[in-house]
C-alpha cells in the first residue's frame, strides 16, 4: 500500500498550524470557557498576521 | 521569656495525590487523556484533536522524526520535541515511520509539525498537572 502524502501550499501549513496551535494555546492559558475562546481567537488572528506581515517584510527586502 | 523571632510556623506538606502523577502520565502518552480522566471531556477531547491531527499530518506530509542518538544540538532539540507526542512518537519509531523525503517541498514543514505537536503537549501535560493539583479548575 503507499504511503499516504499530503502537500500542503505555505499558506495552508501556516493557517492549519495556527489552528491547532491556537486551540492548545486557548484551553492551557486561560481558566473559563469564554476566555479560552477569546485567547484562542486572538492567538490565531496572531500567528496568521504575523504570517502575512513576515511575508510581505520578506517581499520588501527581496525588492 | 522573649518569643523567639527565629520561630516559624512550618505548614506541613501537602502530599503528591495520585492524579497528580497519573493525570500528566497518562497525558503524555495519550495527548488529551491527562484532561479526560479529570472529567474535562471537551478540553482533551480539543487537546487530543489538535496534537493528534498537527503530528499525523506532519508524517503524511513525509515529514522526519528524530530519534534519541546524540548528534547535533539541532537533533537533539528536535528528539525532545518529537518524544513530546508520547504514544504517537512511540509508534512512529516502532513503524519505522518519518523517514522524510528531502524530495518534497513541505517534507520540512511536516517535520516541524511533529516537532511542535510535541511540545504542545507538553504544554497539554503541564496543564493536566496544575488542574490534579487543583491550580486551575
Amino acid at each position: 500500500m503507499d504511503a499516504v502524502t499530503i502537500t500542503l501550499n505555505h499558506f495552508s501549513a501556516a493557517a492549519v498550524f495556527a489552528l491547532f496551535a491556537s486551540i492548545v494555546f486557548g484551553i492551557t492559558h486561560r481558566e473559563t470557557t469564554r476566555e479560552m475562546v477569546r485567547y484562542g481567537l486572538y492567538c490565531f488572528a496572531m500567528f496568521l498576521g504575523g504570517v502575512l506581515v513576515a511575508g510581505w517584510a520578506m517581499w520588501v527586502l527581496r525588492r | 521569656m522573649a518569643n523567639s523571632t527565629t520561630d516559624k510556623k512550618v505548614l506541613p506538606a501537602e502530599p503528591v495525590s495520585m492524579m497528580a502523577v497519573v493525570a500528566p502520565a497518562v497525558g503524555w502518552l495519550i495527548p488529551g487523556c491527562g484532561h479526560i480522566i479529570q472529567k474535562r471531556w471537551i478540553r482533551g477531547g480539543l487537546l487530543f484533536i489538535s496534537i493528534a491531527t498537527l503530528f499525523l499530518l506532519g508524517l503524511a506530509m513525509q515529514g522526519r522524526i528524530y530519534r534519541a542518538n546524540g548528534g547535533d544540538i539541532l537533533d537533539i532539540l528536535g528528539f525532545i520535541g518529537d518524544v513530546g507526542a508520547g504514544g504517537f512518537y512511540i509508534i512512529t519509531l516502532a513503524m519505522d515511520w518519518g523517514q522524510g523525503a528531502i524530495a518534497f517541498a513541505t517534507a520540512d514543514y511536516g517535520t516541524k509539525f511533529m516537532i511542535v505537536a510535541g511540545l504542545l503537549n507538553f504544554i497539554a501535560v503541564a496543564d493536566a498537572y496544575h488542574i490534579a493539583i487543583g491550580k486551575k479548575q
